[in-house]
């Protein structure tokens, strides 16, 4: 209970310090920290994205950055995706997954290492923008 | 016009929902570029536009993957929750620090969590 504090805690710092957060960071923590298997992980780590998104999207809102009508456009129509993404990982073997996670993390790294030497320091998105 | 953009939407919406149901991710790595490329909206509205949507999306995948029996609820929430503090701290530490050592110290863990699950 104590690493998932410390995970979730370190996961949030980042999150905040780079704008990439969520399932980047809480799925590898749930398997390497946790032992979760990757699918679990993935499951898991979808419940502690939404506590981020919330409280990330009502302090973007104060900011007056948030389209909400998009916002709630998009979401409505993600969630029918994303049944169709949760059943497909239900269906496929874990290796697949766990590959195209990995690929999936490495676009991520691939993005910070291209802002990180294309912008100057501190020209960050806030709060877990990328979750 | 308006219909490519409610297509547009739709496909926006689509992709980043598959992603995160298939990924356990929000789905922010789809939805912010393609905001900014397709529908013109600038970086910071983006991102808050997109955080919006994820809490939709995460909420809707999680539910599903609760139907098979795949979530752990009090790993996610002793996860989820602190994270919450974390994203607030590490905001105002981004005010104050180059994120640039970080943002390659942290690109460099996730090839190697890559390379590890790469490796059988």
């Amino acid at each position: 209970m104590i690493e998932a504090l410390l995970i979730g805690l370190a996961a949030g710092v980042i999150a905040g310090l780079l704008g990439v957060g969520g399932g980047a960071l809480f799925v590898p923590a749930l398997t390497i920290g946790l032992g979760l298997s990757q699918l679990d992980a993935e499951a898991t780590s979808l419940l502690a994205i939404i506590p981020v998104a919330l409280v990330g999207a009502w302090r973007q809102h104060a900011n007056a950055n948030v389209d909400v009508r998009v916002g709630l456009a998009l979401g409505a129509v993600a969630a029918l995706g994303a049944t169709g993404g949760v059943v497909l990982a239900n269906a496929v073997p874990e290796r697949a997954l766990e590959v195209g996670f990995a690929l999936l993390i490495l676009f991520v790294a691939a993005q910070l290492v291209r802002r990180a030497l294309s912008d100057g320091p501190g020209s960050t998105l806030s709060a877990a923008d990328r979750s | 016009m308006l219909a490519s953009r409610t297509l547009r939407l739709t496909a926006i919406g689509t992709v980043a929902g598959l992603f995160s149901g298939l990924f356990g991710v929000g789905g922010g790595v789809v939805i912010v570029p393609l905001l900014v490329l397709w529908l013109g909206f600038g970086e910071r509205e983006a991102t808050g536009t997109s955080l919006a949507a994820i809490a939709v999306i995460a909420a809707a995948a999680t539910v599903v993957h609760g139907a098979y029996g795949n979530v752990h609820v009090s790993e996610g929430m002793f996860v989820g929750l602190p994270a919450v503090a974390g994203v607030i701290a590490g905001t105002q530490l981004q005010q104050r620090i180059s994120t640039r050592a970080i943002s390659l110290i942290f690109a460099a863990m996730l090839v190697v969590v890559a390379i590890h699950l790469l490796l059988p």
